[in-house]
């Protein structure tokens, strides 16, 4: 990550000193709130929304399904927006959802070198390292070398396969379920979905590695 | 565009870095900044493209030194002004000075409180789909200086069909402010050492979605 991925300007709501985005940025409220383009609330529900109610668990879900009902994996791996509206509980899903599965011989990795494209139905807003330029630069042409910053190595016999998201499709993996699952819920295996492994810079995490 | 952003392959930026427990937003003003994104685009302000093509044209210093939701906010001043939504002289006043155009809808809080979904990129298809899965199919060698989805890395390269996803609006085109232009949409997979050459990792495939102007058909020597 390069020194400007943490050139945030922390908010100091209770200081006195605004920074220039801050000010920025309330010019720009003001000017569309003033101008009738946006509404106040609206915009508030929106950040809510981000804040408290889509996120990867949501995908999370996804996942623990797919791995204890085969009819809803295959449903899932043949077309994603419509199997994830099933499930009444997730957020609306657009229309160009794709899932992808690891497996032994393949593991499956989503970048979007040219931007930010992101499943945030299913995962939220994406994480800062996603639309960092170490990670979009190295990630279709090093993804060993990226899986190892995060301290995930795979099988040198394992194919790599990147997806660049390119176009509007989004993609999910489906991550392996790990062993030692054998007959748990889908509650229980959906604590061991993480966000990485949904992205495929990680793995799901092992019995073991919950936290008690 | 050939610019900053289209960054798969480059080298020198280093280790990816993870945050732990990362919140949504860094600040509060981040959150503003993509609520009135989308607050402009449900009120068909612009296309989603227009955003992205905006963020591509900011100086590359600029590009490279901001964070990401800086970024957003100087594209969405941008496309404020180029489209006559606001004037320069306003920003700088920081309040409305003008009538400036009315837009056909906005977002309410009912509207979000529905559930907002994503919008829709299917479109009608113009024509029969050039290729099928299986295909082996070469990337169009383009350096336009507007916007584009086929990234550099991947230009005049020799892939195959995988999957076909309908027809879409084509980016190129919309961003251009041509019209949705709609384009068949497939994923195209190549191997590693086709991108990088003989040095690459040899597990690697990569794929991108390309619309159908990007591929020529690969006729394979008789």
């Amino acid at each position: 990550m390069t020194a400007h991925d943490h050139n945030h300007d922390h908010d100091d709501e209770h200081g006195s000193e605004l920074s220039e985005t801050q000010l920025r940025v309330r010019a720009l409220e003001t000017i569309l709130t003033e101008k009738g383009y946006v509404d106040p609330a609206a915009l508030d529900a929106i950040v809510e929304t981000y804040e408290t109610r889509i996120g990867p668990r949501n995908g999370a879900v996804v996942v623990a399904k797919a791995w204890t009902d085969p009819a809803f994996r295959q449903a899932l791996l043949s077309d994603a927006t419509k199997a994830v509206a099933t499930l009444g509980h997730v957020s609306k899903v657009g229309d160009h959802l794709v899932a992808v599965e690891n497996t032994p011989e393949r593991h499956n990795m989503i970048v979007c070198t040219l931007c930010s494209c992101y499943p945030w139905e299913v995962l939220g807003l994406p994480p800062v390292w996603y639309k960092s330029a170490p990670y979009r630069s190295r990630a279709v042409k090093d993804p060993r070398g990226v899986l190892a910053d995060f301290g995930v190595e795979l099988p040198k016999a394992t194919e790599i396969r990147v997806w660049d998201s390119t176009a509007e499709t989004r993609f999910l993996v489906l991550p392996m379920r790990p062993a030692g699952t054998e007959g748990w819920s889908e509650e229980r295996l959906a604590d061991l979905v993480t966000r990485d492994s949904m992205i495929g810079t990680g793995l799901a995490r092992k019995p073991g590695e919950l936290a008690q | 565009m050939n610019g900053i952003h289209d960054m798969g392959g480059m080298d020198g930026f280093g280790k990816v870095e993870a945050e732990a427990n990362e919140p949504p937003f860094h600040a509060r003003w981040e959150g503003r900044v993509l609520a009135m994104q989308r607050a402009m685009g449900y009120a068909g302000a612009w296309h989603i493209d227009h955003s992205r093509f905006a963020q591509e044209t900011l100086p590359p210093q600029v590009y490279l030194t901001v964070s990401y939701y800086q970024r957003w906010e100087l594209a969405m001043e941008k496309n404020l002004v180029d489209r006559g939504y606001v004037t320069a002289d306003e920003l700088a006043a920081g309040h409305a000075l003008h009538r400036t155009r009315p837009l056909d809808h906005k977002l309410t809080l009912d509207v979000v409180r529905a559930g907002m979904a994503r919008n829709s990129f299917f479109r009608q298809q113009q024509g029969p789909a050039r290729f099928k899965s299986g295909d082996r199919v070469r990337t169009t060698n383009i350096n336009p200086a507007t916007h584009t989805r086929l990234p550099r890395y991947a230009r005049d390269k020799l892939g195959v069909v995988e999957r076909i996803h309908g027809c879409h609006a084509y980016p190129d085109s919309v961003a251009a402010d041509k019209g949705d232009d709609p384009q068949w949409l497939y994923t195209v997979v190549f191997d590693g050492r086709e991108i990088w050459g003989p040095d690459a990792e040899p597990t690697l495939k990569i794929s991108i979605d390309a619309f159908e102007p990007y591929l020529e058909p690969h006729l394979e020597p008789a």
